[in-house]
């Protein structure tokens, strides 16, 4: 057992800090930017593709740079720690390792270089109005006719669908069987005719999320990911992709640094022994978190299947992102309570608490709800 | 990065596994709480023989100089097992404190029977008020022309009731809170002037309230350097730390494995009560706990062997703050789930919910090690 990082790796993350300190643009804000700009997301994202880091996970076959586990948690860290906000994960660790895992020649060659160098943009429709933590009882239809799809429905909770080129997107393909297996995977180019995309704004006072209505959108036939029905193995196996990074421990270590930060600079706050306990306990709950985060990618990096380790990692992730939100909220007291004002007219180091913390109350429920995750866990563990 | 176990370390853990889990278990948990001390001489006899009690001494002194790793598999094991032998307050933090703070004279005469299982010894730190901080130390020794003066009070000595020996940290110099001017002396537990007043703890295992009034101790007593023994001190309860939460997590894992059998057999309503999902989110909770406190225990006991002081005691202060919430947690939950027989005396779930409890507050409770790793890693 060894838990130090090689010289190799030290010199890595040295190299990986030097380039971020160069190339990180100016932050929007004291706290980790939520993508709330395109452009300025779109601009970072090519920077990185330009570099050949934006598909870092990837392995080098598909335009990876060929890391080890240990040389991606050292990026990941350095991006975040620079300030660098996290690059959108629908095309790069959702759709990415479908289309490796499922794809033909052809869908591999035409979608996963865009999504390497951050040229074209993924939205994921899977949630529908009736269809949430049940996902497979989806009904958004899909009809062959022809060499087309021809589809009929409502998607809802898109991330992103607004900025987006391309939707992959669960589809029912066969009515008259279990509803697992009447569900299809299939690409959709969003600038067909018969979708419409209205905006839903959240708590946060912004518009991420979306509904995407599709009304006699026809797709290609060839735009099938896998074989109709195997849409649901397909679904699960890109859950199980988003959940590993879904624990976000870069970005807290973050946060939590701007929150001591922020603390550091109020004298009364720096003087408050409550204060001090809490932020040691939020520091030994992350320490925690990633340590087992560490052990998981320890299993990767041999080759063995993610552990029992890793499943917990969402929920206790989402809840430590929360948690620290909620003390730089807490912290900030009415410094923290200023509302969308522009960077530079608020407080300089809380303002924006109160926006993030609206916004992560989401981090609990997107990517499987945390009841969903302990649902699983359950059978996992041999209940139920 | 790596976390697997080397071949030999796999063996360690098998073979301790197969004692402490398989061969001592409950039955005889529950015979030695009747025996005095809650000794069984032939458990330790055992412990030596397998190498277990040299495991985290010396090579230089008669030990096998075993990693901080190799330590808290053994240790996790006897968590796990409910052996009540002192392989923590009789054994490692005694050693370590000696290794790291005796002279070559002292280490030889004491680390020698220690290992071979002849040796009984206790170490006297904590004191009334001082909350488990190793640097409040009233216990005041005094020079004098037969050597040094000793006089004060320790509170709840584990071991203390079985040691021959007793290790004493004592002031010669600076003022109560002072980490300069505390010395580290070796005396006899049967000295004149040692009180002890001993008692028995919940979950298993003896202590002592001790009252040294003016012991006599010879020039050769101090261990190591007059007013400098605090650093051997928090290093050896580090590593008492460490190990601590290893035997815990032991603990802990058997009361996850014993709960999930319970959810999947009883039967109410018709149906094992498994198939709830209150009971399965909370058991997915009693989980998660588990796994996060492993990751808790490899790291700190991969760290309490660094050379950089603050480093260890910053791995230490966290393992021990983040395992004492969940061993409360997972202790709490594991009662509750089995309903009311998981409140009886029968049961060993009680048991191991006692011993989780008394570790929440032994080698220092989480408010304690919260603010030591705030101290650490916060601005002042």
């Amino acid at each position: 057992m060894n838990l130090d990082f090689s010289p190799e790796d030290q010199a890595f993350r040295a190299e990986i800090r030097a380039w971020m300190q160069a190339h990180v643009p100016a932050p929007s804000g004291p706290s980790l930017g939520i993508p709330t700009h395109k452009e300025s997301q779109f601009a970072w994202e090519r920077c990185l593709g330009q570099k050949g880091w934006l598909a870092y996970q990837w392995p080098p076959e598909h335009g990876g740079p060929g890391w080890t586990a240990t040389q991606r948690y050292i990026f990941d860290t350095e991006r975040a720690l620079a300030g660098a906000p996290g690059s959108s994960p629908f095309g790069l660790m959702m759709l990415g390792p479908v289309l490796m895992a499922y794809g033909t020649p052809e869908q591999k060659a035409r979608y996963l270089p865009k999504i390497a160098a951050g040229e074209e943009f993924w939205c994921q429709g899977y949630s529908e109005p009736g269809s949430g933590s049940d996902l497979a009882s989806l009904k958004t239809q899909a009809l062959r006719d022809g060499n087309h799809y021809v589809i009929n429905g409502q998607k809802i909770w898109t991330t992103q669908a607004h900025w987006a080129d391309f939707m992959f997107c669960l589809v029912r393909t066969n009515s008259e069987v279990p509803k697992q297996q009447g569900i299809s995977f299939v690409l959709i180019d969003m600038k067909s005719p018969g979708i419409e995309i209205r905006p839903i704004t959240t708590i946060d006072g912004h518009h991420h999320l979306n509904e995407v209505f599709l009304t006699e959108v026809r797709v290609p036939v060839e735009n099938l990911v896998g074989q109709e029905g195997q849409g649901w193995t397909i679904a699960k196996y890109l859950l199980s992709h988003e959940r590993t990074g879904l624990a976000g421990v870069a970005d807290s270590h973050r946060e939590l640094q701007l929150l001591q930060a922020a603390v550091d600079s109020e004298t009364e706050l720096a003087a408050n022994p409550l204060v001090r306990r809490r932020i040691a306990e939020l520091g030994v709950d992350l320490m925690a978190l990633e340590y087992t985060n560490l052990r998981t990618l320890d299993r990767a990096a041999k080759g063995q299947s993610p552990g029992a380790e890793s499943s917990g990692l969402k929920i206790k992730g989402t809840e430590l992102q929360q948690a620290i939100s909620e003390a730089q909220v807490e912290f900030g007291g009415l410094a923290a309570l200023s509302w969308l004002v522009p960077v530079g007219n608020g407080h300089p180091t809380f303002q924006g608490a109160t926006q993030r913390y609206n916004f992560l109350r989401a981090s609990t429920i997107y990517g499987g709800s945390n009841e969903i995750q302990k649902n699983v866990l359950a059978k996992m563990i041999g209940l139920g | 990065m790596d976390f697997s176990l080397s071949y030999e370390q796999q063996q360690l853990k098998d073979s301790a596994d197969k004692f402490a889990v398989r061969g001592y278990g409950f039955t005889r948990h529950q015979a030695t709480l009747r025996q005095p001390g809650h000794l069984d001489h032939s458990t330790w006899a055992q412990l030596a023989e397998f190498g277990w009690l040299a495991l985290p001494l010396p090579e230089s002194a008669g030990g096998l100089g075993g990693s901080g790793v190799d330590v808290s598999l053994v240790a996790e094991s006897l968590g796990a097992g409910m052996v009540l032998e002192p392989f923590i307050s009789g054994l490692l933090l005694p050693g370590k404190l000696i290794a790291l703070a005796g002279s070559n004279a002292q280490q030889e005469s004491l680390l020698i029977p220690l290992a071979e299982g002849r040796l009984r010894l206790a170490v006297a730190w904590a004191e009334n008020s001082a909350r488990q901080d190793p640097a409040h130390c009233e216990t005041l020794a005094e020079r004098n022309h037969d050597g040094w003066l000793l006089r004060g009070r320790k509170l709840c000595v584990l071991n203390a009731p079985n040691a021959e020996r007793l290790l004493v940290s004592a002031r010669t110099a600076g003022a109560n809170n002072d980490e300069k001017g505390i010395s580290l002396f070796e005396v006899s537990a049967r000295a004149a002037g040692v009180t002890l007043e001993s008692y028995p703890l919940m979950g298993g295992g003896v202590a002592a309230n001790i009252t040294l009034d003016h012991v006599q101790l010879s020039p050769d007593a101090m261990l190591g350097s007059a007013d400098e023994g605090f650093a051997a001190l928090d290093a050896a309860l580090d590593h008492a730390t460490a190990a601590a939460c290893a035997q815990a997590l032991g603990a802990m894992g058997q009361l996850l494995d014993r709960t999930l059998s319970y959810l999947r057999v009883r039967k109410q309503f018709g149906v094992a009560i498994g198939s709830f999902q209150v009971l399965q989110h909370r058991a997915v909770d009693m989980f998660i706990e588990l796994e996060q406190s492993r990751s808790m225990v490899l790291m700190a006991a991969v760290r309490v062997d660094s050379l950089d002081a603050r480093e260890r005691r910053l791995a230490v202060s966290a393992a021990k703050a983040y395992l004492c919430k969940a061993a409360k947690f997972v202790a709490q939950q594991a009662v509750q789930l089995h309903g009311g027989i998981g409140v009886t005396e029968e049961l060993d779930v009680g048991h191991y919910f006692r011993q989780l409890t008394a570790f929440g507050t032994l080698h220092g409770d989480r408010e304690r090690h919260l603010d030591r790793y705030a101290a650490l890693s916060l601005a002042a």
